[in-house]
């Protein structure tokens, strides 16, 4: 028999491939089925958020941080505003710090329903994110109540939240979180013991925690990797060191170990979620700041008082002045840290504001973690690597 | 708290003797200028001394000061998961003077600084691969420089008669407008023109 030349297959995943997430170009070569080297082709989503934020004002901002995740969208305004507070050097009021780890939780259970679920069915499983988007949607009616919008919430506000929530609301709240339990529940007996998720799972994309810390793996990468890393306990903002909540850490550092980490953070979200809802119960008062220049008059100010009305239109039109200065600031977001690094000149817009996405760091990671495996363990691991395209493009 | 950023500050320049040109605590966050030269040196020092164990690269970003000698800054954000601490380094080059690329040190620095090279046109100096990576196939330009206009250069369209998008130049409506909504009467700090004379006796 004549020698036969064989060449490596070049293959193109995406950008229209639904578990690609978004709008991920991949490039693969592959060897037979297994993946010599694998080159993300991103950017196909960006729309230069951070070249528009250095043309708004402080405040018109934040709506692009809702369309950077927008799994989660509040917990990007969150970082944003974090940022912003500490540049102004302002203490938000306790009952506005309760609302936002509220909804924060709620952004994480949203996320990871999305990622756990869709990532059952890349890998073949239909139910689960039928299960799951049911929820997501409860959950995203309790946005719309709180901000008028499902998705692109813009409801946290430099100082605080744009409105106090209604006590129906937070009762609401309170009466979802046990019967999603029991929905976990279902979903967890759907994949958990499930011998073809395990089989898609178990031992795909494994990497020590040197390598995570080095390729700037965060959230459910590292702990994952088994680090018991999170933000809200070794950082803690807001409220979050005084709640009750464990951090679940995996062993092998595979997909399957991250996907019974997100279970679980679920579970500890919904713990979360309580703790506010009964903290909320007692706890009045204003929800934003009420004085100083990051402050916005409420209606009723406005109809009685000239200052008031005076101040309502410079904030909505000029902005403040935040100080000179730069600050970085990270949450812990369902993805992992999601970072704000802005830059102040002193003038009412950002000098400059990176936005540090944790998306961005995984999805470097794909080469890496796919190298080697087959053509179909791909679609586990940038399942795993919960990828969503508006944060890597920004 | 801000102790221990003075200490670890005083103690980087102690150890790295005339690399950090001056060191800033500011908003409880440590900064550290170094010379250019010196880079790869901090960054390891940093990475490997076990008081500071710097070991997460979180963000490598680009800074535009038009106005300055050596416009850009270069800013990277490490992390120390077990001291829990955080410090920001700074080095500063122009648009033709490379910054030595940290990737063999940080893996995760890779796509951050094709980045910064796409975005700002910062160069670096053995980079694996350094190509565009977030804006067009082909793209003319660098959109985060202050002197590059929001509205870009070119705008696409799909042409039905080539059966292609095309690129054509930018065509605005009506210009495009940059309010000045500055109030030169109110300063970040509250002083207004003329509040100096109140203590002039």
């Amino acid at each position: 028999m004549s020698e036969k030349e064989i060449r490596n297959f070049m293959l193109n995943f995406g950008p229209q491939h639904p578990s690609a997430h978004g709008v991920l170009r991949l490039v693969l070569e592959l060897d037979g089925e297994l993946v010599e080297r694998a080159d993300p082709h991103i950017g196909l989503l960006h729309r230069g958020t951070e070249k528009l934020i250095e043309h708004k004002t402080y405040m018109q901002a934040i709506p692009y941080f809702d369309r950077l995740d927008y799994v989660a969208p509040m917990n990007q305004e969150h970082a944003f505003c974090l940022a912003a507070e500490k540049l102004l050097e302002i203490e938000i009021p306790r009952r506005g710090q309760i609302i936002r780890v509220l909804f924060c939780e709620i952004g994480r259970i949203l996320n990871h329903l999305l990622n756990v679920t869709s990532m059952a069915l890349d890998i073949g499983a239909l139910t689960p994110p039928l299960w799951g988007w049911e929820e997501r949607e409860k959950l995203m009616i309790f946005y719309e109540r709180a901000s008028g919008a499902r998705l692109h919430a813009n409801y946290f506000r430099i100082g605080g939240v744009h409105q106090d929530l209604p006590d129906q609301l937070v009762d609401d709240i309170e009466a979802f979180c046990s019967p999603f339990l029991v929905v976990l529940e279902d979903i967890d007996k759907l994949l958990t013991g499930n011998r073809i998720f395990k089989q898609r799972n178990v031992d795909i994309g494994v990497f020590t925690l040197d390598e995570a810390m080095a390729r700037g793996f965060s959230g459910v990468m590292m702990r994952g990797a088994g680090a018991p890393w999170d933000l809200r306990k070794s950082q803690p903002y807001e409220i979050y060191d005084e709640l009750e909540f464990d951090v679940p850490v995996g062993k092998n550092s595979d997909c399957y170990d991250r996907y019974l980490i997100r279970m679980e953070e679920m579970r500890q979200s919904v713990k979360i979620m309580l703790q506010c809802c009964a903290l909320l119960a007692s706890e009045k008062g204003p929800v934003c700041v009420q004085s100083g220049r990051a402050s916005v008059p409420s209606r009723a100010d406005m109809k009685q008082s000239m200052e008031s009305l005076i101040h309502h239109f410079k904030v909505h039109t000029q902005g403040y002045r935040v100080p000179e200065g730069e600050v970085y600031t990270a949450v812990e977001a369902p993805k992992g840290e999601f970072g704000v690094y802005l830059v102040s000149d002193g003038s009412n817009k950002p000098y400059r504001c990176k936005i540090r996405a944790p998306g961005y760091a995984h999805l470097q990671g794909t080469e890496f973690l796919s190298k080697g495996h087959m053509l179909a363990d791909v679609a586990a691991i940038i399942g795993t690597l919960d990828v969503v395209f508006g944060e890597i493009d920004r | 708290m801000p102790d221990t950023k003075k200490e670890l500050a005083s103690y980087l320049s102690d150890a790295l003797d005339g690399a950090i040109l001056r060191s800033v605590v500011a908003f409880d966050e440590l900064t550290i200028f170094v010379d250019r030269a010196r880079l790869l040196d901090v960054l390891s020092f940093l990475r490997d001394d076990p008081r500071s164990q710097f070991s997460c690269m979180m963000d490598v970003c680009g800074v535009d000061y038009p106005g300055r000698l050596n416009r850009f800054d270069v800013v990277y954000h490490l992390l120390s998961p077990t001291q829990n601490e955080r410090i920001r380094v700074k080095v500063e080059t122009d648009e033709d003077t490379p910054v030595d690329s940290c990737v063999e040190l940080f893996p995760a620095a890779n796509w951050y600084e094709r980045e910064a090279y796409d975005l700002y046109g910062i160069l670096f100096d053995k980079h694996p691969d350094l190509r565009r990576i977030l804006t067009d196939y082909g793209f003319v330009g660098h959109p985060l420089r202050k002197d590059f206009p929001l509205t870009g250069y070119v705008e696409v369209r799909y042409d039905d008669e080539l059966k292609r998008v095309v690129y054509e130049p930018v065509k605005l409506a009506q210009e495009f407008r940059r309010f000045d909504d500055l109030s030169p009467w109110e300063g970040a700090d509250g002083v207004l023109p003329g509040d100096e004379k109140a203590s002039v006796e």
